[in-house]
């Protein structure tokens, strides 16, 4: 369908899986070790160093996972549409690998978001759920990924499936949106955000390590989903490789 | 030929389609009704709490009546080559996706506004009540069937039936069902502009996502 010579970028040099696994088998260790040493830091920060909250007392250390949970799963969803794009509009072979590399990280850094909340709204809320805007939202986003995850395994060629998944992914970007914006339509006991591009309202001794272990999280969610991609890349490899014996020995 | 001459031919021959089996046209509002009896039976006689649900409880119909022909979409048109002949004659797959948006918006919202009346009346619902729903139904249907195009259009060649097409849908017809009930319960100024400008918006997006996928399904 397509000129067999892409256009010679480094973003087409990427493109090349044999490349993508030398390249991305030297970058994954140097990732995963930064991701584990910023969540330790972070991590250690905020659940021993950092003050408890005057209000919420030592419950606000769950925090320190939930909220990155929260950006990972929303920023996770739109990489996601971001490659999905990036398949339809370039045909980026790595691409569709991409959108089946994070699907299944981001439903579960929803999960984990979802479920932290939960924990933290037990003693502060009082109630394990409520259905304001945006828990709903997040519960919206976690099904979206679930329904990316179905779709994908719902075709016998999962590339296929990934394809369609993809154009799945980019229509439910519709919905981040309302997720952002849902605080203002439907605030009921969800606070508002605590920090803006403008600034920020979280006493700086509890937002570095915030910071610190959102970008561990960040890190760690770049390294699963490169592992991931590799070892899609492997199965791809390795089903071939099997098609070709079998057409052999047939 | 003309976009819309195009457009208001394809949704002559799906209307006429749709027309040919009855059966399957009436599938959605008898599911409506089905949804309206089957809570009424689940939540009891007592008229207050039957109001209080009532229109809850049509719009959950609703959604799932809008479901029930995602298999058949498209499926057919994929299997026996018509989506290649549309294909092969210039006439692009989101026109087919837009064409088919319209008639199935029609098919659904006929029907479920003639039986909404009905739906009313077994969930004690006093008439300002209806009155003030029915355009509700009108638009929001317009919404869930977008949605249910995006999803058959999705699924043609996919294993896995109902259970994926709801999975699929549920998410993004959300925000027409929250909406719709919120306007309703009068809760939220400005819902009912909220629900029309989701479902202009599910309608304008759905049949490029639906053209899209009838072009990854043709290969």
């Amino acid at each position: 369908m397509e000129p067999s010579s892409p256009p010679a970028t480094r973003w087409h040099d990427l493109a090349n899986p044999h490349r993508f696994r030398r390249i991305s088998v030297h970058i994954l260790p140097w990732l995963t070790a930064a991701a584990l040493g910023f969540l330790a830091v972070g991590l250690a920060m905020g659940l021993w160093l950092a003050p408890p909250d005057y209000l919420q007392g030592e419950s606000v250390r769950i925090m320190y996972v939930h909220v990155p949970s929260a950006w990972l799963a929303l920023g996770g969803y739109s990489g996601m549409a971001l490659a999905a794009l990036a398949a339809r509009i370039w045909r980026h072979p790595l691409a569709d690998l991409a959108v089946r590399g994070i699907a299944p990280v981001g439903a579960a850094f929803a999960a984990a978001c979802l479920v932290t909340g939960s924990i933290w709204g037990r003693p502060t809320w009082g109630t394990w759920w409520v259905w304001d805007g945006r828990l709903t939202s997040m519960l919206v986003l976690f099904l979206l990924y679930l329904g990316v995850i179905a779709l994908i395994h719902a075709f016998d060629d999962r590339m296929r499936g990934a394809k369609a998944a993809g154009i799945l992914a980019i229509l439910g970007v519709v919905n981040l949106p309302i997720i952002k914006y849902s605080v203002e339509w439907w605030n009921t006991l969800h606070q508002p955000a605590s920090i803006r591009v403008s600034g920020s309202s979280i006493h700086p001794e509890m937002l570095q390590p915030l910071l610190l272990s959102a970008t561990g999280f960040a890190l760690l969610f770049a390294s699963i989903v490169l592992m991931r991609m590799r070892a899609l890349i492997a199965e791809q490899k390795r089903a071939a490789r099997a098609l070709r014996r079998a057409a052999l020995a047939g | 030929m003309g976009l819309a001459r195009l457009l208001l031919l394809l949704v002559r021959r799906d209307l006429a389609r749709i027309a040919a089996r009855p059966g399957e046209a009436l599938l959605p509002p008898a599911f409506f009704l089905l949804v309206a009896i089957v809570f009424a039976f689940a939540l009891g006689p007592e008229p207050g709490l039957l109001a209080r649900a009532g229109l809850a409880v049509l719009w959950v119909g609703a959604l799932l009546a809008s479901l029930l022909p995602v298999a058949g979409l498209f499926a057919a048109d994929a299997a026996d080559g018509t989506l290649d002949q549309l294909a092969v004659r210039g006439i692009a797959a989101e026109s087919v996706a837009l064409a088919r948006l319209l008639a199935q918006w029609l098919a659904l919202a006929v029907p479920l506004l003639l039986a909404l009346p009905l739906a009313g009346a077994l969930l004690a619902l006093p008439l300002e009540a209806l009155l003030a729903a029915a355009p509700r139904f009108a638009f929001g249907t317009l919404g869930l069937a977008a949605v249910a195009l995006a999803t058959a259009a999705l699924m043609v060649g996919a294993r896995g039936g109902g259970g994926l097409a709801a999975l699929l849908a549920v998410p993004l017809a959300l925000p027409v069902l929250v909406f719709a009930t919120g306007g309703a319960s009068g809760a939220a100024a400005g819902a009912d502009r909220l629900l029309a400008a989701a479902s202009l918006l599910l309608a304008a997006l759905a049949p490029l996502a639906a053209g899209a996928a009838l072009r990854l399904a043709r290969g």
